[in-house]
């Protein structure tokens, strides 16, 4: 594999990565909570965007709209009925909860799917944009990389321009000015959960799209949605986009110079070096007391 | 005193945090249109007396009324739409978010936000300096300019009364004056009641109509400002701590 493949593919593999790391970071920015079902959730959506598609819609976008209204409604009951409950005991009790949403979700796509992998059947992932001699990008990658660049776009100007947005960040920033000025911070928090479902939603697609998958998938996803968004800043958006293109580079120019097998040895270990030099991450503002 | 004038009636007021008495059988009312201090030291229950009328501590007896109407027990929310608005202690704003949008959070509930183009053009009046640094972040603030993004944010919800939770504290005496005079003008133009929650006692009786002073959670003196003696108070604030 050529230099030259190695970092176009590794910058188009980062927007995915960046948009599976989009709502961890959304989450962790808003409500301080590590959401540890992250991966599982998305998984969970890849698998009812997958079931909608082949079953009813026959058509992924339409299975992918659905699947963006179950998993929005979904992270609205899981903040507002499990995690608001436990969410001013501080951080503890929250993070067990994420932790038994995902035992429960990888059971029960285990109870119901079985082990085999799936994928969902496309024409992106066979095909290629451009395919030369030097150079090969997949129709996927490109895919995944314009709708995560996309997404993150899109979610900046809500964030910058809505008084919903500019409500969120007042309860990230102080929730107690933000009751003061009449803003349900809890409802804030459902909100959020929900936003973050809906990318959660597109990166479940895309990913199903990409690579096959089965019910334990998610715990990959959630250490690169880890990685994410340690590398760009908790909670900074383009950071996001920052973090996962870093990962997705270093992952398969590690590949290059080292082997295949050293690809994801190399991300992590790129990870560590940045942990240790900038730990609040890359694009994130320093931390206040 | 006659019932409409009253505001803000608050009657036998007790709060707890878990088994420990923060508030005890407090009551006093605010007169429409005056300025009100409430004098205290350090832990003798302001700020836990302004966030249970805000809504934000529940009191375990007792009743807070505005304009006559029982306003305990709603939700924080529910208050503000009703009228009441709090600059908090330590001027809390969004640091992170830029003068104006935290002056358009102010204006956040529907009522405010349907008028907060014009509001913004009368806060922006008040304080030219907000104007000037609209597009900052108010992390970049001086102290006493966040104190009047605090005021001014306040104003954004179009309260019928404000509650300031010390605004003096850690600014530069020539600063709080500034500060003091614009509560002043905000008073005497459009009627606003305020309540100032402070320490000092000197200030707090030049700068108010009437006045409480609360010690251990308990209100101990009340009258008009200006026939106050301020050694009374200082000998209150001594003998019972």
């Amino acid at each position: 594999m050529d230099i030259i493949q190695a970092i176009v593919s590794g910058v188009l593999l980062g927007g995915l990565y960046a948009l599976i790391g989009l709502g961890m970071s959304l989450i962790f920015g808003i409500m301080k909570l590590t959401n540890l079902a992250h991966g599982d959730l998305m998984i969970c959506g890849t698998y009812i965007c997958m079931v909608l598609a082949a079953n009813f819609t026959g058509n992924i976008f339409l299975a992918l709209l659905i699947t963006i209204g179950v998993m929005v409604l979904l992270g609205f009951i899981i903040q507002n009925g499990l995690v608001n409950r436990v969410i001013d005991k501080g951080s503890g009790p929250s993070l067990l909860v994420t932790f038994g949403i995902s035992i429960i979700i990888q059971n029960l796509l285990l109870q119901v799917f079985g082990a085999d992998a799936q994928a969902v059947p496309n024409t992106f992932s066979s095909s290629n944009v451009i395919s030369t001699q030097y150079l090969t990008i997949s129709s996927i990658y490109l895919l995944n990389f314009i709708v995560a660049v996309g997404v993150i776009v899109f979610l900046s100007i809500i964030m910058k321009k809505t008084y919903f947005g500019m409500a969120i960040r007042a309860s990230s920033d102080d929730a107690t000015a933000a009751e003061l000025m009449g803003v349900n911070t809890k409802r804030m928090y459902a909100l959020t959960f929900a936003l973050a479902m809906a990318t959660a939603a597109v990166a479940g697609l895309l990913v199903g799209m990409t690579f096959v998958f089965y019910p334990s998938t998610g715990t990959n996803y959630l250490i690169i949605a880890f990685g994410v968004v340690v590398i760009g800043g908790l909670g900074s958006l383009m950071g996001t986009l920052v973090g996962g293109i870093i990962l997705g580079l270093a992952q398969l120019l590690g590949g290059y110079f080292f082997g295949t097998g050293w690809q994801l040895v190399v991300a992590y270990i790129v990870l560590l070096v940045i942990l240790a030099l900038r730990p609040q991450g890359l694009l994130s503002k320093a931390v206040r007391k | 005193m006659n019932q409409d004038k009253k505001i803000l009636d608050i009657n036998n007021l007790n709060v707890f945090y878990g088994d420990l008495q923060a508030l005890h059988d407090i009551s006093f009312h605010v007169r429409r249109g005056s300025i009100t201090s409430i004098i205290g030291s350090n832990g003798a229950g302001k700020s836990t007396l302004l966030n249970t009328i805000m809504g934000i501590n529940k009191p375990k007896s007792g009743d807070i009324n505005l304009n006559g109407e029982k306003i305990n027990g709603l939700q924080t929310n529910k208050i503000i739409a009703r009228g009441v608005s709090m600059a908090p202690e330590g001027s809390l704003v969004f640091q992170d978010l830029t003068v104006k949008e935290n002056l358009l959070m102010g204006a956040y509930l529907p009522v405010a936000r349907k008028v907060r183009e014009e509001t913004l053009g009368k806060v922006y009046e008040l304080f030219p300096i907000l104007k000037e640094k609209e597009d900052q972040q108010a992390t970049f603030l001086s102290g006493g300019q966040r104190q009047m993004l605090a005021i001014a944010r306040a104003i954004m919800t179009k309260p019928q009364i404000i509650l300031c939770d010390e605004i003096s504290l850690g600014l530069a005496p020539v600063v709080v004056k500034d500060i003091f005079k614009k509560i002043e003008d905000i008073n005497k133009e459009d009627g606003t009641t305020f309540v100032l929650v402070e320490q000092d006692v000197k200030r707090s009786l030049r700068h108010s109509d009437y006045c409480f002073v609360i010690v251990k959670g308990k209100i101990v003196m009340e009258g008009v400002s200006s026939e106050f003696d301020e050694a009374e108070i200082m000998d209150a604030f001594l003998g019972m701590s």
